[in-house]
């Protein structure tokens, strides 16, 4: 049994080639803040600070990768609730920094409690459906208490206002609810409601919200104001050819015409730089790693394990093709960081802590049960 | 759901189906990436070098204004100037502030800054000084890091050596206002600093002059910084334009008319090249080249003199004795004999009217010749009394009079030649036999242009249509159509005008002209500005200098030299100045000297050098001075002596001082080599 391993047994047992291939995605990240740090690159101001940062999460992350998924499942509804205290919290206290209120700052590091509800939510989410007994899970009924512990949360957080957070959320927990099983036609129900409800949303949202969605529609509309990151990142990824402008030599990042070029718009500074085939490692790199999240969720054979991987690897999934969508003009500005390569470290603790548990998962997967319960075979 | 193994085949069925969506999720954003940057990568290349390369353009050097001779009237000064980019400006109080204390600017050139940078987009620059010196030059490029927004400019000013002497013919420079930029789509007229002409030839001729601007190439980041230099084309400068002016003898009437509001015009007989064409007071064009002040131009437009107006082809004047050339053909036309007489009594009654001769005892006996070189009046009353307006309209159109002349200089005045039509429909009355007898004295509706009595001038001495012109001709241009006046009639008139001249009893013998060999011909004239009262006549005429200026005659003298062999008319017309004799004749001698001696002289070492300043011996580095030589091949001139001077910028300049330096040498900052001892040398123009 993985439980009664000792911890340099487990981390023996980890699929190092997972964690290779984060090193070496975290590694080109590291080379693309380099060249952002300005003309000829430097290791000050970003690469140094973020590669420290990665050192400690790659270090929190191994941790927490030996940590048994039964603590997992016993921490999940306490986890939860001590984030969405924080996030009220933040509403009634918080700072306000950037036009919306995000941070607790606790004097060492501003923490940011709605990045971690994107992970509290799924361990919480799969707790309930893992608890739930199977005949109760098409229960319009037991189906109140998941939406309502997505739905609270995700106000609180739309409120702050951060759309991309909000949107991570709800994706997050609607696929553990679609990965329990409930009824495939609620959400061809819920697609239709929400298209209905599409112009109730657009006039709760903020001005700038609007715009950026206008913006988004036609970036051409606005080229030096809310479009011009759009239309800078499309110049800079598509000026990038197949090869790219070659590594330092972006002149869309390097004379500062793409803005964010080190945060949200990372990947279009690579792209520049490293043109087509830039991209295309970035792509296989994340397919890899979300191919093996989908095969840990497969395997897993405890409820619990198969929901949490699975939910996470949507997570992450939705960070970087949002965060791409967006760069690539395919969606609005909604502020999502590319995981592992932005700088900043919100973004790069909640996916490594992703990753910590995902690992959790991926050791226990042949657990089949985790507790005494109702979801007995 | 009934079973665990349900569960799992629905999660995995589920979980699989989510796999599937990101895969093609990823699909997707890989084919976007693929579409950017092979599809559409021609396009994203060419807005990043958009982004990336930023065009500064190079304004054109301003096309020269040559005189007959290839001598500049009109060339470009290099100079310094200082703009501020509203945008960049953090805090224009104390940038301004900054700039003061190493440039003078007085409170009005900051309240005018004020007022530019209100009125212009931000991105605009906005002069703040001009024709700064190299030392607060290079002062301000090197507080240039702390004054965000101020660009120091290097540019070109237009620069007239001659000033006052030339301004009414070439006008003058200044910034495009709204009606030009309006009119005008080229997008040159948008640029900052850029000067079309206006007044004169320099706006007649301003898309001539203009030429094409050039362009600096830099890498700018976003924020509109330079970085470096990509590459420069050079501006064309705008084409030559040569004048039929002689500079000297422009230079040495407007000194000679000094004092006076006078017009002077000296024309080629034959051809009807305008040599020289004056009006005085003047105004410095060179003082609007940067921007006039308001101060000066308010004195400009309050002077009583007009200093603004072009007097030879703006000012009308009635012709007065002048016009009695015109008069004595008429009769001659209309049959009247030379021997035709009167018996002057210094009255002539029409009805119980008298009108008067200038000569308040009469001239006695009086045959057609006496009547023109003694000028006297009574004579014309009674042949105009015989022969009617009508006639002697005609021949005054025929001489060029009610005419404009195809000249490229705005706002010319046609004047006036009365007949009885035209009063007819003026005024709707019928024409008056007193006003026949004005008429031909060349007073009452009569009005006419110095220009005017040039060009008739030189038509009574060649016999031909001379029209005026003013730009030099390409090759040499046919003599002009006869005037189809029989020459033994233009034979007594010009006899005549000898005699007033050269005739012991003429009117104006202190204009004889005092080159060997070589007699003038003219006639005086003296128009009367307000009629005289019967009863002031009686009280015995007030003394024209007892009166106001304002109200004082103008004086008129029409000439042309050498009787013998006619090379050039010129007519002077001083406003107010008196009697044409006293105040008139004078002039037109000397400026037919001059005219003469210099053509003479033509293969003998240069005499003299008129203008405001001496041509110096060597390069200075204000530049203020020199280009008074001849400039051969106008662009060309003197390419080695102009380097060492704008080389020195580019070595304390930053960013775009740099770029404004390098090539800028034309020619026409650096002075040209003084004229020596041997003849000027014409340009050869056109190349």
């Amino acid at each position: 049994m993985v439980e009664t391993l000792s911890i340099p047994e487990k981390l023996r047992r980890l699929n190092w080639w997972i964690v290779f291939t984060i090193l070496l995605l975290t590694g080109f990240g590291l080379a693309v803040l380099y060249s952002a740090a300005g003309d000829g690159g430097n290791f000050q101001p970003y690469a140094m600070k973020q590669s420290m940062r990665f050192a400690v999460f790659l270090v929190m992350m191994l941790g927490l990768a030996t940590i048994d998924l039964k603590w997992w499942l016993k921490t999940a509804y306490p986890a939860y609730g001590v984030v969405l205290v924080m996030l009220i919290v933040v509403e009634v206290f918080g700072k306000v920094a950037g036009g919306a209120q995000r941070w607790i700052d606790l004097g060492i590091i501003r923490l940011q409690p709605s990045e971690f509800m994107k992970i509290t939510i799924i361990l919480a989410l799969a707790r309930y459906y893992h608890n739930l007994p199977r005949v109760y899970v098409t229960s319009f009924y037991h189906m109140l208490p998941p939406l309502a512990m997505i739905g609270v949360p995700v106000c609180l957080v739309l409120l702050q206002p951060d759309l991309g957070t909000s949107i991570l959320i709800t994706c997050g927990g609607v696929a553990i609810m679609f990965m329990s099983g409930i009824r495939a036609w609620l959400f061809w129900a819920a697609g239709a409601a929400m298209a209905a409800a599409l112009p109730i949303a657009w006039s709760m949202m903020h001005t700038y919200q609007q715009k950026r969605v206008m913006i988004f529609m036609n970036p051409e509309m606005d080229p030096l104001g809310s479009g011009y990151h759009i239309t800078q990142s499309k110049i800079a990824i598509g000026s990038g050819g197949i090869f790219g402008k070659g590594y330092l030599m972006g002149t869309q990042s390097h004379l500062d015409f793409l803005p964010e070029m080190h945060t949200d718009f990372v990947f279009a500074m690579m792209a520049e730089e490293w043109g087509l085939i830039g991209g295309l490692f970035l792509l296989t790199m994340f397919s890899i790693l979300l191919g093996w999240g989908l095969w840990t969720a497969l395997t897993s054979r405890s409820h619990f394990g198969r929901l949490l991987a699975m939910g996470l690897n949507v997570t992450i999934f939705l960070y970087v093709a949002i965060n791409l969508m967006m760069v690539m003009g395919l969606a609005p500005v909604v502020g999502v960081p590319l995981p592992l390569l932005s700088y900043g470290g919100s973004a790069m603790l909640t996916v490594m802590i992703a990753f910590g548990i995902l690992f959790s998962c991926s050791l226990n997967r042949d657990t089949a049960m985790l507790t005494e319960g109702p979801n007995l075979r | 759901m009934e079973t665990e193994a349900d569960r799992i085949r629905i999660f995995s069925r589920r979980a699989l189906l989510l796999g599937g969506a990101q895969a093609a999720v990823f699909a997707t954003l890989a084919a976007r990436m693929g579409y950017l940057s092979i599809f559409e990568n021609n396009r994203y290349t060419l807005q990043a070098e958009d982004n990336r390369v930023s065009i500064r353009p190079i304004l054109p050097r301003r096309g020269l204004i040559l005189d007959r001779k290839g001598y500049p009237l009109a060339l470009n000064r290099q100079d310094y100037r200082l703009a501020v980019v509203p945008e960049e400006v953090e805090d224009l109080e104390a940038t301004l502030a900054a700039i003061r204390q190493i440039v003078p600017l007085d409170e009005d050139d900051l309240e005018k800054v004020r007022t530019q940078i209100k009125r212009v987009p931000g991105f605009m620059p906005v002069e703040v000084a001009r024709d700064i010196d190299w030392q607060a030059f290079t002062a301000i490029n090197v507080k240039l890091p702390n004054l965000s927004g101020v660009q120091p400019v290097q540019g070109y000013n237009r620069y007239y050596p001659d000033g006052e002497a030339v301004a009414h013919v070439l006008g003058y420079v200044g910034a495009p206002n709204e009606k030009n930029i309006e009119k005008d789509p080229d997008p040159i007229l948008r640029l900052p600093g850029f000067k079309v002409g206006k007044g004169g030839l320099e706006e007649t001729f301003d898309k001539r002059l203009r030429g094409r601007a050039g362009a600096d190439r830099v890498e700018v980041n976003a924020r509109g910084r330079i970085l470096r230099s990509l590459g420069r084309t050079e501006d064309t400068p705008g084409d030559p334009v040569t004048l039929t002016l002689d500079r000297e003898l422009q230079v040495y009437s407007a000194w000679r008319l000094q004092g006076e509001a006078a017009s002077a015009v000296v024309m080629d007989v034959h051809t009807g090249e305008i040599l020289s064409l004056c009006s005085t007071p003047a105004f410095d064009p060179n003082d609007f080249s940067g921007g006039i002040r308001t101060k000066v131009w308010k004195s400009l437009l309050g002077d009583e003199r007009h200093p603004l107006l072009n007097k030879p082809l703006q000012g009308l004047y009635p012709p007065g004795s002048t016009f009695k050339m015109v008069v004595t053909l008429a009769a001659l036309e209309a049959g009247i004999t030379p021997k035709e007489s009167v018996v002057c009594t210094g009255r002539y009654m029409l009805g119980n009217h008298g009108f008067h001769c200038w000569k308040r005892g009469g001239h006695g006996y009086v045959d057609m010749r006496r009547a023109m070189f003694q000028s006297c009046d009574v004579w014309y009353y009674d042949v105009s009394r015989k022969i009617g307006v009508d006639a002697i309209a005609r021949m005054a159109r025929r001489f060029g009079f009610g005419e404009k002349f195809e000249l490229p200089l705005p706002s010319q005045r046609a004047g006036l030649v009365p007949d009885t039509e035209w009063k007819r429909k003026r005024y709707g009355k019928a024409w008056l036999t007193g006003e026949t007898l004005n008429a031909s004295i060349g007073q009452g509706y009569m009005q006419a242009t110095p220009l005017q009595l040039a060009v008739m001038t030189a038509r009574l001495a060649s016999g031909r249509t001379v029209v005026p012109r003013l730009i030099k001709p390409e090759k040499p241009i046919a003599p002009a159509r006869p005037l189809g006046i029989p020459e033994e009639h233009l034979a007594i008139v010009r006899q005549a005008m000898t005699d007033v001249v050269n005739s012991p009893e003429g009117t104006a013998r202190v204009a004889r002209i005092r080159l060997p060999g070589v007699t003038l011909a003219g006639k005086t004239g003296t128009a009367q500005v307000r009629r005289i009262t019967a009863a002031e006549r009686r009280s015995g005429v007030l003394s024209n200098n007892q009166l106001p200026w304002r109200y004082r005659d103008h004086a008129l003298f029409v000439s042309y030299a050498p009787v013998e062999a006619p090379r050039y008319a010129c007519a002077v017309v001083v406003d107010h100045g008196g009697s044409g004799s006293g105040a008139a004749s004078p002039m037109a001698r000397d400026i037919l000297t001059f005219a003469l001696a210099q053509e003479r002289n033509m293969d003998l070492p240069q005499r003299q050098t008129f203008g405001p300043q001496q041509a110096p011996s060597a390069p200075e580095a204000t530049g203020a001075t020199g280009n008074i030589g001849p400039v051969a091949g106008a662009e060309e001139a003197a390419p080695a002596s102009s380097s060492a001077a704008p080389s020195a910028p580019a070595a304390a300049g930053e960013g775009q001082v740099t770029a404004a330096a390098a090539g800028a040498s034309g020619g026409e900052a650096a002075p040209a080599p003084a004229p020596d001892a041997a003849a000027p040398v014409p340009a050869s123009h056109g190349g």
